[in-house]
């Protein structure tokens, strides 16, 4: 397995005199996100503010598994998807509330990245990619062809939003403390994770794993527990989706879907804690911008990324710190 | 239709379409070898070729001069998109290259969709008549085409790689890119080389399917994952591997889809696939070179 550029944030302690921690900038950074639906102009803007945090819990979660663990998912929007579905059909087929929704779509989803993990993580190299890939080609096909249960191509029609009692969670203004929480505590537990035992066990075995093996760390078990925490977080994305938009349809979670995640935790920075946020808020932005541009719009997309990746192959988070080492060369 | 011909009718259609899965595995291990990287503009590759060629089609309607003229603009093509996007590239690592491929294929989409249009093409089969029949069994005389003309490409790409010089420096380069550098070989230029033949591997196997199934600028990404789960099927990095991986996925989408159900074709393709690779994760005919953990 390739070892990734990792960028120190997390770890490394500045000597500048007005450093915070970092659980102090993630707060700071969400206390202010707060601001979004009392400046924004219209419902339309909020409901973008939403799916960026649930695109944040994606993108964060994909990046942990790949910046940190060095293992590629090719499947991280079927998980995305399974969440969604399985959150969704309980609600639809059910009657069961949308909070139980969210903890069984957690739960079965990290179910099935264990069932997958088990063979593949023993291996090493593309053989996660693959696996995750084939994995999830076949869920999208039985999205499509369960329509009993799915609703097919036509999607899933008649899902209930989160409420409480009486009070639906059902515009875009109400759902948004929900997402923005859920967020927040998504980021704090991976930036917890990273800080403990375990955390530094992910990266060693991403690192070397011959190396984090010969110290004592059961690589296979490590890999295996980042692989399920992330495909659970996933799934936690997925009942907000579908809860929130209360509707879900089989193209939204395809592999080509599961590329562009990857693609937007390497924009972002992969292996950087702030990486994330920045990849989950072009990857919610940048189709709304080029919507005018229409058939253009694909070209461009891919165009930018190629630059992104070219200039600076440590992504968006990478390059302040990229000119801060060019500047401190340079006498001033 | 008696069960004798109905299982000789899937055979033959299974390894036409196995073949072209061959060839598309075929471009994605020749550049693996040379990159470490999965290539995800080999599908593109497919559709560019493909679509080329009925536009060169409607233009001379010489059916055989078109797919040529195609197949050399496609190489052409692979060729260009090296020198742009991965050459440039300061520290080049298999991750790396793999993502700027993922790029590269969003690019060549979306110029495939602007240049040659959305609707999808095709053009007749290579011979006049379309459907042959013998003792009760009915082929489609393209799908013998497609046989023939991997055959005969597989065979030359042998001898290419055992017999040439060029062969041999690219499979040098790939066992090791420091020692082939010593001995003379140019291994930046290997790079360029790989993607020359994976383009052409894949804008040929464009070429001859489009007949069968029309060609439009959407259908790259599927070309794509049906190589690449070919090529893991027999073994990443191995020729024999790409066409044993590529006909035996041809095989059994034929036989899965007709016996147990076509709507779920693809699922029951992968899930096999699954189950080969937690069996055997080197694939068919890959070397041991996967470490169990």
């Amino acid at each position: 397995m390739t070892v990734l550029p990792m960028n120190t944030a997390v770890t490394a302690r500045a000597a500048r005199p007005w450093h915070l921690s970092d659980h102090a900038r993630l707060l700071i950074v969400w206390f202010a996100l707060l601001v979004i639906p009392f400046l924004a102009p219209n419902a339309y803007v909020v409901s973008l503010a939403n799916m960026m945090f649930i695109n944040i819990i994606l993108i964060a979660s994909l990046n942990l598994l790949m910046g940190y663990g060095g293992q590629i998912s090719l499947g991280h929007a079927g998980f995305y998807g399974l969440g969604a579905y399985v959150s969704g059909v309980l609600g639809v087929k059910f009657g069961l509330s949308a909070w139980v929704g969210l903890p069984a779509a957690a739960l079965i989803t990290g179910l099935a990245a264990l069932l997958i993990g088990i063979p593949v993580l023993r291996l090493r190299g593309l053989y996660l990619s693959m696996a995750t890939l084939g994995w999830n080609a076949i869920l999208v096909v039985l999205f499509n062809r369960l329509v009993d249960i799915t609703g097919g191509p036509n999607g899933l029609l008649g899902v209930r939003p989160f409420s409480f009692g009486d009070f639906a969670l059902d515009n875009d203004f109400r759902q948004f403390p929900l997402v923005w929480l859920v967020a927040l505590l998504v980021m704090l537990a991976i930036l917890n994770f990273l800080r403990s035992r375990i955390g530094r066990a992910v990266r060693a075995v991403a690192t070397n794993e011959l190396g984090a093996d010969a110290v004592g760390i059961d690589s296979f078990r490590t890999k295996l527990l980042v692989f399920v925490l992330t495909a659970g977080m996933a799934g936690i994305a997925g009942s907000l989706y579908v809860h929130v938009n209360q509707f879900a349809s089989p193209e939204t979670f395809s592999v080509s879907s599961s590329i562009l995640l990857v693609v937007m935790v390497a924009i972002g920075g992969s292996g950087s804690f702030w990486g994330p946020i920045l990849g989950a808020a072009i990857y919610t932005a940048v189709p709304q911008v080029l919507l005018d541009y229409e058939d253009a719009e694909l070209m461009l997309f891919g165009l930018a990324m190629l630059i992104v990746l070219i200039v600076s192959p440590t992504g968006l988070a990478g390059i302040p710190a990229a000119l801060r080492r060019r500047f401190a060369r340079r006498p001033a | 239709m008696h069960t004798g011909s109905a299982v000789i009718q899937l055979l033959v259609a299974g390894i036409g379409t196995g073949s072209i899965y061959a060839l598309i595995a075929l471009g994605f291990n020749v550049v693996f070898k040379s990159t470490g990287a999965m290539n995800f503009a080999q599908g593109e590759w497919v559709v560019m070729g493909g679509m080329t060629s009925a536009l060169l089609f409607a233009a001379t309607n010489n059916i055989l001069l078109a797919c040529l003229a195609a197949v050399l603009i496609i190489i052409v093509v692979g060729i260009v998109s090296e020198r742009l996007v991965i050459w440039p590239l300061r520290r080049p690592n298999a991750l790396l290259i793999t993502l700027v491929s993922i790029g590269l294929a969003i690019c060549t989409r979306s110029l495939v969709m602007l240049v040659l249009g959305k609707k999808p093409v095709g053009y007749p089969g290579f011979s006049s008549t379309a459907t042959l029949e013998v003792a009760g069994i009915t082929v489609q005389t393209q799908t013998l085409w497609i046989i023939g003309v991997t055959l005969v490409f597989l065979i030359a790409m042998h001898l290419f790689f055992e017999r040439s010089i060029m062969g041999k420096a690219l499979r040098a380069a790939a066992a090791d890119r420091d020692a082939a550098a010593i001995v003379g070989v140019r291994v930046e230029t290997t790079v360029m080389l790989s993607f020359a033949i994976a383009a052409l591997a894949g804008a040929l196997a464009g070429a001859i399917i489009t007949p069968l199934t029309l060609s439009s600028y959407d259908q790259g990404a599927m070309f794509g994952f049906k190589g690449f789960s070919a090529a893991m099927l027999g073994g990443v990095g191995s020729l024999p591997g790409a066409i044993v991986g590529g006909l035996a996925l041809g095989l059994l989408e034929a036989f899965g889809s007709f016996y147990i159900s076509s709507d779920f074709k693809d699922a029951i393709a992968f899930a096999v696939l699954l189950l080969i690779l937690f069996v055997r994760p080197s694939g068919f005919l890959g070397r041991a070179d996967v470490v169990k953990v």
